[in-house]
């Protein structure tokens, strides 16, 4: 009964490639053909939310067409980094993914990894610094570590994230390259840099070591003083707080990457107009003006090359991850 | 001076007075249709923001949020459902008043607070902004952890009827605000594996499914299906508001303070000053009986509230760049994107831009009351439409609402779940107000509880080690041996009685 059926099932079939094919190839041509949604994992308001609509921007007026951006907050980022991969990967949903897919997975709280995503291009870089409040009885950093090493394990409280978050875990990273124990400080979740900040300045925690820019309104208040940025370079908007490379000689340098990805198994084609048009975004005035005044990091990596960071950095997440004893 | 009349000539001018006269249209209606709130309305206004000028962009934000604010109590007064959260705390109290034909004198009160309260927080803003910051960074966990305990005590001693099922329904809120990912031990709890509920449970979606959707199943659970709304409303806006005025200008005050204080905490906004203005004010009411039957020293307790709460949200985000509520975290990101960073120096710049910002805030808040008292004498139209269309269109803006706060199809079922739920208490006569509060402070409690734990190895008596902390502890205590203290005090009494003759 089947036999007399097959040669019409794949002629059904192949016409059915055929005609996919074709459009599929016409949709290629004039990719992008209409607007484009940018999900981001973080709350409107906040730095990754600016960034994002600061490239959205400057993309738009690279592809002629809209990009819009779509707030997917909640769960430490894994809501809007689950939406990412779960997006039909046609390249009208892409996503500004975060350092967090480095963090996340090593601590049981989804299954996703970086190998979910297409990595498109990279186009921040923020390093942590190490911010304490102005009345604190530390002036330098190395009496602060020396502190750290001296008193009773739980003496010092950080806070700046949640638990595993990015500045909890490269804060952790830096005390283990110093010789110190993780535990060594109390880590006190928080729900972002902002809320830590004010905990800072009522004397409820000691250090909080997020992101200058995160710390910027309160130092320039003369509140908080920032003794050190963990970077290779000094941070061009605050020439005057120097690197932990130059004062205490450490080359530990990690800090939260933020890049346009979209969800695994998108056209290679799409990719390289995207990356294209990023490439030219990222240079544009636009992007580069906003993300001077407000002290963000930029850098540039290509599809590949961000795909290569993302791998190296899971691995040192993960090691740092276990170290803390955050593994599940 | 210079630089005051280069301020004025930011905001006077046709673009700037344009954009604020669009955008109170704009709060008017997203804070009247039930399902939209005030921050969802700031929210879409960010991209727009982009093209606009600095002050232009802020103007649009402070008068939207300021218009949604107030529009939010027009449909909590014609069809008790409150159009945004900070509605919630009195929303009984106007829809009481509206049915016994006082409808528009319940929005004229309404509309007179909500423009002093804004105006008062202004003024405070503009005075005391940085010594007021000043007070509320001296706020840690341990203070927060008190405020919210007496949030959710205020809400089962401002509940109309049974304690027992007030604080049977704050547990359900409390449950409800267990669910998501613990930001402190990093752990996902109740979640089912389901990745959106790691984001925790929203309590926008659960507000309109207790208010607007449960107000629909009891419309169409009603076996005498009315045509239209049974509320006349031919009596006058602001004929009874010099009286009203006269009587309660001290609530009016009082609650004004009340809600630029909260305003001013980081992480409190107007809802919670609605509700603990709303709280103090019975406490200390003459009439205390009168609450929750229509009275308007309740309204008057909590829309001065609410919107001073809005401007006072604004002290920290301009002295620290810390926002006081969900709208002002919003406004941040725009004035670092406009490059008028927040900060100290904000105060010293000389192109008079912080001038500009207040006189925005005056200008937004006058320009409230011509188009507050036009969207009253409109809200008619919530009379004239025949239920059958109104009810249905006001379901559509439910499901947009609850989709539209997070761009979840898990916050629409969630939405008509707990629409399903709030019936179902509602026709055992439990009261919602604990069961949302109990959902917005259970995670406040919490979080600010476990911080102090975990940074004070566990010492309980670190919540009476700080001055502030500890003077809140003691009248959350104070407040909870209240009823028992007054009960002996009335057995005294009488024992006195009795012996005396």
């Amino acid at each position: 009964m089947t036999t007399p059926n097959r040669p019409f099932s794949v002629l059904i079939a192949s016409s059915l490639a055929v005609a996919m094919a074709a459009a599929s190839g016409s949709a290629l041509a004039d990719y992008p053909e209409r607007p484009l949604t940018l999900i981001v994992p973080w709350a409107a308001g906040g730095g990754t939310d600016a960034t994002a609509r600061t490239i959205a921007r400057a993309l738009e007026e690279q592809l002629g067409q809209n990009v819009n951006v779509v707030n997917r907050t909640g769960g430490s980022g894994v809501v809007g980094h689950t939406t990412m991969i779960n997006a039909r990967p046609d390249g009208y949903t892409i996503g500004l993914a975060t350092g967090e897919v480095n963090m996340m997975h090593w601590q049981g709280l989804t299954n996703l990894t970086f190998e979910d995503f297409t990595p498109i291009a990279q186009i921040n870089y923020d390093f942590p610094g190490i911010q304490v409040a102005a009345d604190s009885p530390y002036d330098t950093l190395e009496a602060l570590l020396e502190a750290i090493r001296t008193e009773p394990k739980g003496t010092f409280t950080a806070s700046g994230t949640g638990q595993g978050g990015v500045w909890h875990l490269a804060f952790a990273g830096f005390l283990m390259d110093q010789g110190i124990d993780a535990d060594q400080v109390t880590w006190i979740p928080s729900e972002g840099a902002a809320p830590a900040m004010t905990e800072l300045v009522s004397g409820g925690i000691d250090i909080v070591p997020s992101s200058v820019p995160e710390a910027r309104s309160m130092i320039e208040a003369g509140r908080v003083k920032s003794f050190a940025v963990m970077s290779p370079e000094r941070i061009p908007s605050f020439p005057d707080i120097p690197t932990t490379q130059e004062l205490i000689g450490s080359n530990y340098q990690v800090g939260e990457w933020r890049g346009i990805a979209g969800p695994k198994g998108m056209d290679p084609d799409i990719v390289a107009t995207l990356e294209a048009a990023l490439e030219a975004a990222y240079q544009s005035d636009t992007y580069q003006e906003f993300m001077q005044q407000q002290g963000f990091g930029t850098e540039w990596r290509d599809a590949e090359a961000f795909g290569q960071l993302m791998q190296e950095m899971d691995g040192v997440f993960g090691d740092i991850v276990e170290q803390v004893g955050l593994a599940n | 001076m210079d630089i005051l009349i280069n301020g004025i000539g930011l905001v006077l001018n046709i673009e700037t007075l344009l954009v604020i006269f669009l955008a109170s249209l704009f709060g008017i209606f997203v804070g009247a249709v039930p399902g939209l709130t005030a921050t969802m309305a700031v929210a879409l206004l960010v991209p727009l923001t982009f093209y606009m000028d600095t002050i232009p962009a802020i103007a649009a934000i402070v008068t939207t949020s300021a218009m949604a604010i107030f529009a939010g109590d027009i449909p909590g007064t014609y069809l008790n459902i409150p159009g945004t959260p900070a509605s919630a705390a009195y929303v009984g109290e106007s829809y009481a008043l509206a049915k016994k034909g006082r409808a528009r004198e319940a929005l004229g009160i309404n509309l007179v607070c909500s423009v002093f309260g804004g105006i008062f927080g202004t003024i405070i803003l503009i005075v005391v902004a940085q010594s007021l910051a000043e007070v509320a960074l001296q706020f840690s966990a341990f203070e927060y952890f008190w405020l919210a305990v007496l949030g959710l005590s205020c809400s089962i001693f401002i509940s109309v009827g049974s304690r027992i099922k007030a604080f049977l329904s704050l547990l359900f809120g409390v449950l409800l605000s267990t669910v998501g990912l613990d930001m402190m031990s990093g752990a996902p709890r109740f979640t089912f594996g389901v990745p959106d509920l790691m984001a925790g449970i929203n309590f926008i979606p659960v507000m309109i499914g207790m208010f607007a959707l449960n107000e629909l199943i009891s419309y169409y659970g009603s076996r005498s299906e009315k045509k239209n709304i049974g509320i006349d409303d031919s009596d006058s806006v602001f004929r009874q508001v010099p009286n009203h005025l006269k009587r309660y200008w001290r609530n009016m005050v009082r609650g004004s303070s009340i809600g630029t204080l909260i305003g001013a905490l980081p992480g409190a906004g107007a809802d919670i000053a609605a509700w603990i203005s709303y709280g103090v004010g019975k406490g200390r009411s003459k009439e205390k009986e009168k609450y929750g039957t229509g009275n308007v020293e309740g309204i008057v307790d909590a829309s001065s509230a609410n919107n001073s709460g809005i401007s006072g949200a604004w002290v920290p985000a301009l002295v620290f760049g810390i926002p006081g509520d969900s709208i002002t975290a919003i406004v941040i990101g725009v004035l670092y994107m406009k490059g008028m960073n927040p900060g100290p120096t904000i105060f010293m710049d000389s192109t008079g831009m912080i001038y500009a910002l207040f006189l925005v805030f005056i200008v937004a808040n006058l320009m409230m009351l011509p188009v507050g008292y036009a969207a009253i004498r409109l809200s008619k139209l919530f009379i004239l439409t025949p239920s059958r269309i109104l009810m249905p269109a006001i379901l559509c803006f439910c499901i947009v609402g609850a989709f539209a706060i997070n761009n979840s199809v898990v916050d629409i079922w969630l939405m008509l779940i707990v629409g399903l739920v709030a019936y179902l208490l509602a026709v055992n006569d439990f009261p919602m107000a604990p069961a949302i509060l109990g959902l917005v402070l259970g995670k406040v409690v919490e979080n600010n509880f476990m911080s102090a734990m975990l940074r004070t190895g566990g010492d309980l008596t670190s919540f009476f080690a700080r001055p502030i902390s500890a003077g809140l502890g003691v009248a959350v205590i104070l407040l909870w041996c209240s009823p028992l203290l007054l009960r002996a005090y009335r057995r005294y009494r009488a024992n006195r009685a009795a012996i005396a003759p």
